[in-house]
């Protein structure tokens, strides 16, 4: 009796376990033969590409010297864009945190016209191209002067962070019960204070899941940011730099190193922080 | 939808006016005449409301929507890079559109788009459907794989462009090497650079437009995660009794997918099918970083950037960006339409 629950439910088990198997290969194979392939010399890769592990004696540091070294030194200068990223990721953490705790306070707690229009229609600045808004951005720009300057991609990253923050925050927000905030209000603080001292302080995980989320944005960005500073080298953040080296055949070696480089800041801070950012990402999802 | 947000400060009306989470009082929000002493605490919330939600409204209208609706105006001038003084030439023309309409490769171009964009599509909410159910079951170790899959959908895209580029390499690439040294392929395959490539299937000769095929798994992969995110979130949230019931009641695993747990996912699947399709429609980054369009798989975003950038004709690639976006609201009206978005507007 029940065979067929039985043979189902062995079939699908069997196809799990081997669907589970080739993600988590697709997932993690390509990430580990970037840090493989980094650490070793070239000649040893074009001698036998199939032999990924490297042996001990081979296991060498040079292509990530070679990628961080100024171009005086014979490198390709990667380190030096690290600063650039570090700016325009921070900058747009700052502010758009600042902006999305105002915003999402708002929209939980307080009642303002026009407030239904901006919780329901805010997603839809992610139905506009990228590159279709970066026309008209590329001429303003340029006009004003600031195409090269690393604030106008935070401007950018800006507004294309602010509303999933917004969203992350408010879902956060209304799970915080409102007591303390009426409590401190007849205690005589005042709107700002009510946020800074009590509203600020309960939200601090939702607010370092929604920075968490800002960061590898900025940090990833790629269009903007070959649009806007491409002819401005100084101002290059990593992932133009490093996208540009692929331009000037560089070795595969010394492109994986870099690939670590700009890889290991991302993926450090979402391991420390994953759960924190799923949860953050995905409240609201489970109603449907 | 989008221009909606503009009608920030028109007053609160209609039928969702007091879909608050308090309970409505009587008027929605009434200006505070009337009364003696200033304005009521009503009113002085509705501004403190405003004000605190006015920079984030802001930024929005500045760097999405104004641009948007500039880039119309930029597709009927006649606007070159060098000359960037005739953005106020308010000579319009339509020649812009002559241009793009009357390129050679126009419709080859929207078809790979099309393709491309649908392909990613069903791959990427497809695998993460699978991966979701798959994870759905507690077992030891399954954060860790949750972690692990969402890897792709994190890492900097720069990064997965040159890995993919070094593994599918056709000198030293391992796929390749392996192919050619133990799957006994007669020459390696140009995954990134090839049209056509003839595959015998059953003693017939198929091509593959196998670089299109590479990018569109790109995409499938560097996305699943997201899919796989969400409608995971679904299934955790999902009350257990009904499939429980549907167990007792005989039916086998694959009929309580079908009739109990599919029916309670399609939301959310319709939403994924929409945003990513919408998303890989104006995907630029992957493609420009894999193949720079060639191969076959020149999308409409990568020759709007050669428009901009190797022609110098502004007006051509708003012209061609505003066709683009007339598919993408075409896309989202119907979504629209059949009401998908409504009663998903919480996620």
């Amino acid at each position: 009796m029940a065979s067929r629950e039985r043979v189902e439910t062995r079939v699908l088990n069997v196809a799990r376990v081997v669907w589970l198997a080739i993600v988590l290969a697709g997932c993690v194979v390509p990430l580990l033969y970037m840090v493989l392939l980094s650490v070793r010399p070239l000649q040893a890769v074009l001698a036998d590409p199939l032999d990924m592990l490297p042996s001990l004696s081979e296991l060498n540091l040079a292509a990530y010297e070679r990628v961080i070294a100024s171009p005086e030194d014979g490198g390709y200068g990667l380190l030096s864009f690290f600063g650039n990223s570090l700016i325009v990721a921070l900058g747009s953490v700052v502010l758009t945190v600042a902006l999305s705790v105002l915003g999402a306070y708002a929209a939980t707690r307080l009642r303002f016209p026009g407030k239904n229009v901006i919780n329901t229609s805010f997603f839809a600045v992610y139905m506009f191209p990228g590159i279709v808004m970066a026309i008209p951005l590329f001429v303003l720009f340029s006009r004003l002067g600031l195409r090269g300057e690393l604030p106008a991609l935070i401007i950018i990253y800006l507004a294309s962070t602010v509303p999933v923050s917004v969203y992350m925050l408010r879902n956060y927000f209304r799970s915080i019960p409102q007591g303390l905030e009426d409590a401190a209000m007849v205690d005589g603080c005042n709107r700002s204070q009510v946020i800074w001292r009590i509203v600020l302080p309960l939200a601090m995980p939702s607010i370092a899941a929604t920075s968490l989320y800002v960061f590898m944005i900025a940090w990833n960005e790629y269009l903007f940011a070959l649009l806007f500073l491409l002819e401005s080298r100084d101002n290059w953040t990593v992932s133009l730099g490093l996208a540009q080296l692929d331009d000037i055949s560089v070795s595969a070696t010394v492109l994986m190193a870099g690939s670590v480089l700009l890889t290991l800041p991302v993926v450090v801070l979402f391991f420390a922080a994953e759960r924190l950012l799923v949860e953050g990402l995905t409240a609201g999802a489970e109603k449907g | 939808m989008g221009p909606d947000g503009s009608r920030t400060t028109a007053p609160d009306s209609g039928p969702n006016a007091g879909a608050d989470r308090r309970p409505a009082s009587a008027p929605a929000w009434e200006p505070a005449r009337g009364r003696r002493r200033g304005p009521s605490l009503r009113a002085r919330e509705a501004r403190a409301g405003l004000v605190l939600v006015s920079p984030t409204v802001l930024i929005v209208l500045l760097v999405v929507v104004l641009p948007f609706l500039w880039t119309i105006l930029i597709s009927f001038q006649r606007l070159r890079l060098i000359d960037l003084q005739n953005v106020f030439d308010i000579t319009l023309t339509l020649r812009n559109f002559e241009t793009v309409l009357g390129s050679s490769d126009l419709w080859e171009m929207v078809r790979t788009t099309l393709i491309y964009s649908v392909g990613g599509t069903i791959l990427s909410v497809g695998a993460g459907l699978l991966t979701a159910l798959a994870l759905r079951q507690r077992f030891p170790g399954r954060m860790i794989i949750r972690a692990f899959v969402l890897v792709p959908y994190v890492i900097p895209v720069v990064s997965a462009a040159l890995v993919w580029r070094t593994l599918l390499n056709p000198q030293f690439g391992p796929v390749n090497v392996f192919g050619v040294e133990v799957l006994g392929w007669d020459q390696p395959i140009g995954f990134l650079s090839e049209r056509f490539h003839r595959v015998e299937v059953f003693g017939l000769g198929v091509d593959l437009p196998i670089a299109l095929i590479t990018v569109i798994v790109f995409e499938a992969w560097k996305t699943f995660p997201l899919a796989f995110l969400f409608i995971l979130a679904r299934l955790q949230g999902l009350p257990r009794d009904l499939e429980e019931a549907g167990r007792v009641d005989g039916a086998t695993p694959l009929q309580r997918f079908r009739y109990v747990v599919a029916p309670q996912l399609s939301g959310v699947i319709a939403l994924l099918v929409l945003l990513r399709f919408i998303w890989t429609f104006q995907n630029f980054n992957d493609i420009y970083l894999l193949t720079r369009g060639s191969g076959g798989t020149e999308v409409v975003s990568v020759q709007v950037y050669n428009y901009l950038i190797s022609r110098n004709d502004v007006g051509g690639a708003a012209a061609l960006g505003l066709l683009m976006s007339v598919v993408l609201i075409i896309a989202f009206a119907v979504y629209y339409r059949y009401g998908v978005l409504k009663q998903e507007s919480e996620v």
